[in-house]
Formats: structure tokens, C-alpha cells, sequence
């Protein structure tokens, strides 16, 4: 998508069932995107439409049934697990294990991929990874219980960052947290960012959040990608009825302004088949790109 | 915002203290809260500042090794009936009356309410004629209804289904689907949307709305979500450090702040205007095995005064429903001046509010 940096990650016609056979469920349709060396795509749609699906299957927690991930321009194998594609778990409590310190949860990385030689040279990293993500060395030696839910969910980032990762995948990491350690968390990842040129997937219901932390945004529905584009087009100029729909529902922080969409989106009965649909630029950008037919191209009025 | 209705529930000076890895943690400090009947109350604030718990405490499922020291949960079941102390009440009690009965409660971990062995067609199906005396069959169609009420699409295969094969926001629309069917008097939802997406998240929010209305249902909502409060509540209370430190209407709180952690909340909200850095309260929460000396804020309060320091602050009255707990209100405080960041973004808000209505 853009030219201008090496594409990290391609992700070209994903598709994924579900059940057994014969009575399958396809929830991932041909789903392409690409991310670039440094950035962050965000992904948004409803609950269900396939989000963490898309994420676990890059990961290789998911053999995907069709299409093919490509990471630096090698092919992954189907469940292929890389070190240098990490995940930041949504629940920091529940993904850490109570009963280990802290400074082993952080290090098992490096315990599996035996990434250091010495005792020492394990805890220097361990301590040093644990000041970049703004915890103290001390607390190594502490249990997740002793740690606040921020906190709880740097110790996940410094789980994912101590592996090197070019790539992190971060499914809901900040929706069980308060808005100012949210805005903690998503300032750290900006940091690190900057830092090291990481690039994320980031999943995300907080829209708010997706646009400001985003480079480009997909938004998925029914396992189909809708649109994409940079937050500004999406959000200024949002194509797709299912995109408009989703945008018109943000509840606004402010008690007297509370727009609702006039009606509720209904796939049923809007009439779009997204199976019929194919890629359209949108006119403004070679970003903001739409699935839709050529008779939608004209009923929406994207072309002017 | 129904002027006087009755008082539904009344926490008065709930304080409980936990017992972790031999040390006692005093978690909820003096907890004061005012439901009406019908009304909409939500609880925001810091994560682990005590919002579940308190909401356990009056579903009586505090966990083994929490300890109340002190308090009552007034709580009235119906209409003009004598209030019943929740905390004084026998489990048997709260289990056949109250819970998932006369308060049905959602909590923040859907998969926490859910059998991962029962298909959730029989799950809602057992929650229904457990509190109606109704065929299998019946019980089964309003099942139907109620997944549908709640944003599932093909509900008849989906009844057939069981928790694992369900994304976390459809669980969780499940789990309030469960709570619905016990038509109870009074809803907790905890954080019942942070995993739904908003256009599902508008349609829960609708469908509480509506049954407030048919059913003059009163809520308890806890989210992080500013947004959302903004949109459903009445009135909102902030807690910090196992305290409720400011409390109001919505537009009192979020039009008129008074507290500095408050402040601080409402500023670490993404503005339209990206780029920089997002606001966030500096330093971190106290860790409440030792008594915080003074208010629990003032080592991470820019606007702290001297007897922040040592003495805590009480409730200041700012108008009949308006009350927050800092020492910036006192009549002897030097006069001090909210964030000009937030200032500004209040001040756009209220013109943008003024041009709505008109
Ligand atoms: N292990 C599984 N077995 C069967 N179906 C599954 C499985 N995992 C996911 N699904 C189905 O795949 C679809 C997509 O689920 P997924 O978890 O990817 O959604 P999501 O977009 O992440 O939703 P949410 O925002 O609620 O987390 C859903 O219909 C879900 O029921
Ligand atoms: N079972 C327990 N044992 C020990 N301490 C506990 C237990 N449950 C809760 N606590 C403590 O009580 C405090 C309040 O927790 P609570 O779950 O009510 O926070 P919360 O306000 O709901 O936070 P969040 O927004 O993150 O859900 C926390 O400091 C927590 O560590
Ligand atoms: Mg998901
Ligand atoms: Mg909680």
C-alpha cells in the first residue's frame, strides 16, 4: 500500500472455516492487506466478524484454510510461529500466570528461544526490558498480583518486546484499562514505535483510540474486509454503509450530543452481497479503497 | 432523571479489606452511594479502585479472603417495601431472592458466567424456567427472542452452540441476554461493553434503555468508557483508591469537574486532533496495604495543597447533587484553575452542545 516502506507483512486472500465437514462456516473471506515496516493497521468491525481470527492465524495459533501470509516476503507455513511476530494479550490478569514472577514471565521467551548465554546476561536483559517499559528492576522478583492492571499490561508488552518482534499483534490490549492508563499503554507503544520501528496489528472497539494510534485502517464484517485507508479518509469520508454505520454509533463524551444512526445497518436487507464486491479506490487516495460493485461504486456516489 | 422516586439501594460506609500473601489490603475505604428506582448510575475510575468489588459485595460474592469491616447495602426489592440490609441477609437468602433474580449482575469476564460444557441454547433456556414456571418449548422461543433482542443473528443455530465457538463479544452478549430473562428490578452491568463493538454496543445500550422504560429498571453501569457514560447515565460516580471522590449528574461531571483526578480522567480522552501525546495521570495507583497518609491522590496531584498531605479531604458540597471529595473546595483553598487543555475542551464541548440543541 504504501510505497514508500518495505512491506513487513502480506496477508493475501485469507480465508478460515470453522466445524466440521460438511457443515463448515467460512468466517475469514478472502481477506487481503499488507502492513508496512513501522506501521500500525488497525482493525475494527463488529464483534464476531473475524478480528482475533485474522490475528491468530498471522500468529500461527490458527492453520488458515486458504490464501497465504507472507512475512518479509517468505511464505509462513500454515501454523508457523515466528519469534519475530509477538501478541499482547487483551486481559493482562488473566494472561499472566499468578504463580510465576514477574521477571520469568518476561524472560520464557528467551528461556524457549535460548536467546542469551549466560544467567547474567538473561537478567540484564530481563531488568533492562523491564525499565523500557517504564517498571522498575526490582520488580522482577514480584508476583502480577502485586502489580496494578497498567502495569499488568506492560509486563505483557515487555512479554512480546524482549523477543525482538518486527511484528506485534495487539487484539483488545487496552480495553480493560481506565483512559489515562489507556493513554499510558498507547503512549508506550508510540514510544517503542519511534524506538525500533516495530509495526503493529492493532485490534481494537475504541475507535477513538484505532484512529489516533492508526497509519491505516481495515474495517471488517462478516469476515469480509469492507475498507481501508488512512484514519482522516475513513473517518472524514467513510464509503462503505457498514463503515458510515459503525462510525455514526461512537457514543460522544459529551452528555447532550449523542447522535444514534437513524437505522440500524442490516446486512439482510441492504441488498450488498459482499461476495459480488471488488476493490475500488475511492477517488480521493490510492489508500482509501473500498469492496463494493460497480452498480454501488455509482449508488454511493464515491466516484462524484 | 426522576426528581424524588424512591431509594432502591443505599451503600453507607462500606469498607472491606483483603487478605493477600499475609498482608491485609484495605480495599474499599468508606464506600457512600444512592440508587433510585429507575435511575441510571455509573461508576467510573482507576483501574482496581474497587468498582467490582463493591458490586460484589451487594450480590454476596465477595471472594474467601475479603473481610467487611463495616457498612450496609439498603436495599429495597419492590416498590415501598422495607429495605433489606444485603450485607446482613443469609446467602440462602440472597441466593433464592436476590441473585440473578431481583439484581442480575454481568460481569467483566464473560467466559466467568458461562458453563463451556452446555450449549447456550440449554444454558438460557435453564436461566428462563428457573424463574418462570414455563414449557421447554416456550422457554425455548423467548430464548430465540432474547438472542435476537441482543444482536445474534441466526439465533436457532447458535442455541446449539457452546461458548468456545463464540467470539468474546457474542459470549458477552449471551451473558446479558441471561441477565434480561430473570426480568430483574435492578441491573449491574461490569463493563458489559467493552468487548462489543460500537454499533452492537449502541443496540445494548438501546435495549437497556428501552427496558428501563417498559419495566422502570434501574441500573448500576461500571465501564471505562466515558463515552458510554455520557450517553446512558443519569448520574455518575468517580472512584479512586477504594473511595468515590466525586459524584453528580453527568453534566455536573462532565461540564463542571471538580477533582483533580477527575481532571485527569476526562483529559487522557483522545481529542479529534491527533499526534500528541495523550494526557495520562502521572505516577501510580497506592498500594493500600498501609494507610495512605492524607488524600490518596495527592502524590500524583499536581494541584495537591500541603494538608492533602495529611489529612483526607471529605465530601465538599458544590450544588444539591455535585459533591467532591479534595481539599481545593474548601473555603480556605487558594483558588485553583482546572487544566487549560481540559478548560478548552469543555468549553468547545458546551458550544457544541449549545448549537445541538438549537
Ligand atoms: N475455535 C472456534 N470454533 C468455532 N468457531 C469459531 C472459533 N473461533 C472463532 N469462531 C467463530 O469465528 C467468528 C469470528 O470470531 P473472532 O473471535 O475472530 O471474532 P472477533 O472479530 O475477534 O470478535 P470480538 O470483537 O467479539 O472479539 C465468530 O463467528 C466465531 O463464532
Ligand atoms: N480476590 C482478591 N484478593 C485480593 N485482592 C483483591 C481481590 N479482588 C480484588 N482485590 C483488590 O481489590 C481492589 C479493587 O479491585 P476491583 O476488582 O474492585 O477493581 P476495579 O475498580 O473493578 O478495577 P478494574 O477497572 O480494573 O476492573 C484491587 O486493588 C484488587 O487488587
Ligand atoms: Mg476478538
Ligand atoms: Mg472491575
Amino acid at each position: 500500500m504504501s510505497d514508500k516502506k518495505e512491506k513487513l507483512l502480506q496477508v493475501e486472500n485469507l480465508t478460515m472455516r470453522f466445524g466440521a465437514k460438511g457443515r463448515q462456516n467460512t468466517v475469514i473471506h478472502n481477506v487481503s492487506f499488507d502492513i508496512a515496516e513501522g506501521e500500525t493497521f488497525g482493525l475494527v468491525g463488529e464483534s464476531g466478524s473475524g478480528k482475533s481470527t485474522i490475528g491468530r492465524c498471522i500468529l500461527g495459533l490458527y492453520e488458515p484454510c486458504g490464501g497465504t501470509i507472507r512475512f518479509r516476503g517468505d511464505t509462513l507455513k500454515p501454523g508457523e510461529m515466528r519469534r519475530e511476530i509477538q501478541m499482547i494479550f487483551q486481559d493482562p490478569m488473566a494472561s499472566l500466570n499468578p504463580r510465576k514472577k514477574v521477571g520469568d514471565i518476561v524472560g520464557a521467551g528467551l528461556d524457549i528461544h535460548k536467546m542469551y548465554k549466560s544467567r547474567e546476561e538473561r537478567s540484564e536483559r530481563i531488568g533492562a526490558m523491564l525499565e523500557r517499559v517504564g517498571l522498575s528492576r526490582v520488580q522482577a522478583d514480584r508476583y502480577p498480583a502485586q502489580f496494578s492492571g497498567g502495569q499488568r499490561q506492560r509486563v505483557g508488552i515487555a512479554r512480546a518486546l524482549i523477543m525482538e518482534p518486527q511484528l506485534i499483534v495487539a487484539d483488545e490490549c487496552i480495553a480493560a484499562l481506565d483512559a489515562s492508563i489507556q493513554a499510558q499503554i498507547v503512549n508506550l507503544i508510540r514510544q517503542i514505535q519511534r524506538e525500533t520501528g516495530t509495526s503493529f496489528l492493532f485490534i481494537s472497539h475504541d475507535l477513538s483510540m484505532v484512529r489516533y494510534l492508526s497509519d491505516r485502517i481495515g474495517v471488517l464484517h462478516r469476515g469480509f474486509l469492507l475498507e481501508q485507508g488512512e484514519p482522516g479518509e475513513i473517518f472524514a469520508n467513510p464509503v462503505h454503509p457498514y463503515t458510515r454505520n459503525l462510525l455514526a454509533s461512537i457514543p460522544s463524551p459529551n452528555p447532550i450530543i449523542q447522535f444514534h444512526p437513524e437505522t440500524h445497518y442490516d446486512y439482510e436487507t441492504s441488498g450488498i452481497v459482499y461476495e459480488n464486491g471488488t476493490w475500488h479506490k475511492t477517488g480521493d487516495s490510492d489508500t482509501h479503497q473500498v469492496l463494493c460493485t460497480n452498480e454501488e461504486y455509482e449508488k454511493w456516489g464515491i466516484g462524484k | 432523571m426522576a426528581d424524588k422516586a424512591e431509594i432502591m439501594l443505599e451503600i453507607k460506609g462500606l469498607d472491606i479489606s483483603f487478605r493477600s500473601a499475609g498482608e491485609m489490603f484495605h480495599s474499599i475505604r468508606g464506600v457512600n452511594l444512592v440508587l433510585r428506582r429507575g435511575e441510571t448510575l455509573a461508576i467510573v475510575g482507576e483501574s482496581g479502585s474497587g468498582k467490582s468489588v463493591t458490586m460484589k459485595a451487594a450480590m454476596g460474592i465477595l471472594p474467601d479472603n475479603a473481610r467487611i469491616n463495616a457498612g450496609s447495602i439498603l436495599y429495597r426489592p419492590e416498590p415501598g417495601s422495607e429495605p433489606v440490609d444485603l450485607l446482613k441477609a443469609s446467602p440462602k437468602w440472597l441466593r433464592d431472592n436476590i441473585r440473578g433474580k431481583s439484581i442480575a449482575m454481568v460481569f467483566q469476564d464473560p467466559m466467568t458466567s458461562l458453563n463451556p460444557t452446555m450449549t447456550i441454547g440449554n444454558q438460557l433456556i435453564a436461566a428462563i424456567r428457573a424463574h418462570e414456571k414455563v414449557s421447554r418449548k416456550e422457554a425455548a422461543d423467548r430464548a430465540v427472542t432474547l438472542l435476537e433482542e441482543v444482536g445474534i443473528t441466526e439465533p436457532e443455530r447458535r442455541m446449539r452452540q457452546y461458548p468456545h465457538e463464540f467470539s468474546g463479544g457474542m459470549r458477552q452478549r449471551i451473558v446479558i441476554a441471561i441477565a434480561l430473562s430473570c426480568n430483574p428490578s435492578l441491573l449491574i452491568c461490569d463493563e458489559p461493553t467493552t468487548a462489543l463493538d460500537v454499533t452492537i454496543q449502541d443496540r445494548i445500550l438501546e435495549l437497556i434503555v428501552s427496558l428501563q422504560q417498559k419495566r422502570s429498571l434501574s441500573v448500576i453501569y461500571i465501564t471505562h468508557n466515558l463515552g458510554v457514560v455520557a450517553r446512558v447515565a443519569d448520574y455518575v460516580n468517580v472512584m479512586y483508591a477504594g473511595k468515590i471522590i466525586e459524584t453528580g449528574t453527568i453534566f455536573d461531571v462532565f461540564y463542571d469537574p471538580r477533582h483533580p483526578y477527575t481532571w485527569g480522567l476526562l483529559s487522557a480522552i483522545p481529542d479529534d486532533a491527533s499526534g500528541e501525546e495523550l494526557y495520562s495521570i502521572p505516577g501510580t495507583p497506592p498500594v493500600l496495604s498501609k494507610e495512605p497518609a492524607g488524600d490518596a491522590f495527592a502524590p500524583r496531584n499536581p494541584y495537591a495543597l500541603e494538608i492533602d498531605f495529611k489529612e483526607e479531604p471529605p465530601m465538599f458540597r458544590v450544588s444539591e447533587t455535585h459533591y467532591a471529595a479534595t481539599w481545593l473546595l474548601d473555603e480556605r483553598a487558594p483558588k485553583v484553575e482546572r487544566p487549560k487543555a481540559l478548560n478548552d475542551r469543555i468549553e468547545k464541548m458546551k458550544k457544541e452542545a449549545a448549537e445541538y440543541v438549537r
